[in-house]
């Protein structure tokens, strides 16, 4: 295949996959570390999962981060009650999460624009306060504490990525791949279709013959699950959960990044979440006062790239298909 | 065959009549145009035919089915599109992109995570062949938000047409359209009904369009049945005109 014939889709698919394997090598280079490439795709793939919903259904969610938490309590539970087994972990987070998700969902699908908002803010509250007061389970304001990941087994081989960073990286980044793979699939498919013609008008939709709540049901639904997969993950990456994780400060954080790299772009919640945790873990060495940078750079992109950073560099006419 | 049979429906918002009492009985392979002064229901009695909102009373039977209970989705699924006055498409896909929703939605595909290679090949041929008969060929990888009034029109009746249906309800067509436009979305309507044979119901407002068009004409007038008739019986009817210039008749 030649150069020339690759479409901007191509090529940004390209450059964030060799960006993401390459980045063990030249990371402590620039200054970084293990430790914050792995948030950067942990917290990249929060901004994606809202951004199934956010960018490619056109609902936006303050309460996501409620299914991140619950996510990461569900892994940090089976760690410490259930069984040393980290992929066990993943997948009751991600049940925890994405189930309650899919019941909640059911009582939000009928709830447009900013009441659709408020609603998933208020049921993300729900969840807060019971982490957060629920002390003998969640042990409250403190965080679930008392468990760490477990060595993976594959066939003969023990791979320990709970003292090996760069291990556990590449564990987390194949997770992220297999994740993203299955969402950009689920877009270029006529269901994902459905999902961008409800996007850009309900009315037609609707007069097309698609159920428009059984399918926003199924998009919210698919994205908790996704949300609860990161948090999981999360909660893997820092030994760790606790109630801020389900706070809607931090669904808004994850709004933020989705917005700043480019909600219509498939890539773009990834390039914004790195640019937001490197600039908070760089700028919050220098000043606790970092947010009101990330806020500056927030302004300045929602007024000059009101198609975020990805979106700008992407191809006008191709923005909507997902590379899978 | 009567395809459609619109049986004394009434509509109230409130204490306001919007429609009273209106019967219609379209045929299999007609052309009906429903016309009349602003404020004379037209639209109204439209939305209660696609199941935008219910009736207050009365009866409507579509293909000797009777819908009036049924939800607009239930109403597409029997066979009944539409478009609307306002043009509704999807602005920021590309004519391509809004007429392959519309395709895989006809074909039964909408939950499918995953498409076959002959169902994609099938999906892209029917694309193919809509854009041929909207006559939008050329601008197929144009976002649809920036075609022309015209075209962005053309579109819409495309995504109608993409679910086949056996009964196509075009609110104003050509609203707010120049001549040049006015005449081409003419020739697509004339060509729809002649050429492929669709039973059409539309409601127009330029009355060079309608008499040209529509081989029987129903007028409303402030809620009400006024007259029905070939255009040559309307166009002598004292009442339509007078309704027209309001004055008394």
């Amino acid at each position: 295949m030649s150069w020339r014939r690759l479409n901007a889709n191509q090529i940004i698919l390209i450059v964030v996959w060799v960006v993401l394997l390459s980045a063990p090598a030249w990371i402590g280079g620039v200054g970084g570390y293990m430790a914050l490439a792995t948030r950067v795709v942990v917290l990249g793939l929060a901004a994606m999962s809202i951004n199934f919903l956010l960018g490619f259904t056109g609902f936006m969610s303050f309460g996501h981060a409620a299914f991140f938490g619950l996510g990461a309590y569900g892994a940090g539970f089976t760690l410490k009650l259930l069984a040393a087994n980290t992929l066990l972990s993943l997948l009751l987070g991600m049940l925890l999460g994405g189930v309650l998700g899919g019941l909640l969902g059911l009582l939000i699908v009928r709830r447009r624009g900013v009441y659709f908002a408020m609603v998933t803010i208020a049921f993300g509250q729900v969840f807060y306060f019971i982490a957060y007061r629920w002390n003998s389970l969640t042990g409250g304001d403190d965080g679930l504490r008392g468990f760490e990941r477990a060595p993976l087994n594959v066939g003969p081989l023990t791979i320990d990525i709970l003292n090996n960073a760069q291990a556990f990286y590449y564990f987390v980044l194949a997770c992220f791949a297999v994740v993203t793979g299955i969402m950009g699939l689920l877009l270029r498919s006529p269901f994902g279709h459905t999902l961008l013609a409800i996007r850009e008008n309900e009315r037609r939709a609707r007069f097309l013959g698609i159920p428009i709540e059984r399918h926003v049901w199924a998009s919210f639904t698919l994205s908790c699950f996704f949300m609860s997969f990161a948090g999981a993950l999360y909660a893997l990456l820092n030994n760790f959960a606790d109630p801020s994780n389900l706070y809607y400060v931090m669904s808004g954080n994850i709004v933020i990044m989705a917005v700043l790299g480019g909600i219509r772009a498939f890539w773009g919640p990834l390039l914004g979440a790195a640019v937001f945790v490197v600039l908070q873990d760089y700028v919050s060495s220098v000043t606790t006062n970092w947010m009101s940078f990330v806020g500056m750079l927030f302004i300045l992109v929602v007024l000059f790239f009101p198609r975020g950073l990805l979106g700008f560099v992407q191809n006008r006419g191709q923005r909507d298909t997902a590379p899978g | 065959m009567t395809l459609l049979q619109v049986e004394n429906v009434t509509k109230n918002f409130g204490s306001l009549v919007a429609v009273d009492q209106v019967s219609l009985s379209v045929a299999e392979g007609e052309l009906r145009a429903i016309i009349g002064p602003n404020g004379a229901g037209k639209t109204t009695f439209f939305n209660m035919i696609s199941g935008f909102f219910a009736p207050t009373r009365g009866r409507i039977v579509f293909a000797e089915k009777d819908v009036t209970g049924l939800s607009a989705a239930e109403r597409v699924a029997l066979g009944m599109a539409r478009t609307f006055q306002v043009t509704e498409i999807f602005p920021e896909l590309s004519v391509h992109g809004n007429l392959q929703i519309a395709v895989e939605v006809a074909m039964g595909y909408r939950f499918r995570p995953w498409l076959s290679r002959a169902k994609r090949r099938a999906v892209s041929e029917r694309v193919d062949e809509l854009v041929g008969l909207v006559g939008l060929g050329s601008k197929i990888d144009r976002l649809v938000g920036e075609l022309s009034h015209g075209d962005q029109r053309a579109n819409e009746i495309g995504l109608a047409l993409a679910l086949k249906p056996r009964l196509l309800l075009l609110d104003e067509p050509t609203a707010g359209m120049g001549d040049q436009e006015t005449h081409e979305a003419t020739a697509l309507i004339q060509r729809l009904h002649r050429e492929e044979h669709y039973t059409i119901v539309l409601i127009e407002h330029d009355m060079k369009v309608v008499f040209g068009l529509a081989e029987h004409i129903t007028v409303l007038d402030r809620g009400a049945l006024l007259a029905e008739g070939t255009p040559a019986e309307i166009g002598a009817n004292q009442k339509v005109q007078a309704a027209y210039l309001g004055q008394p008749a």
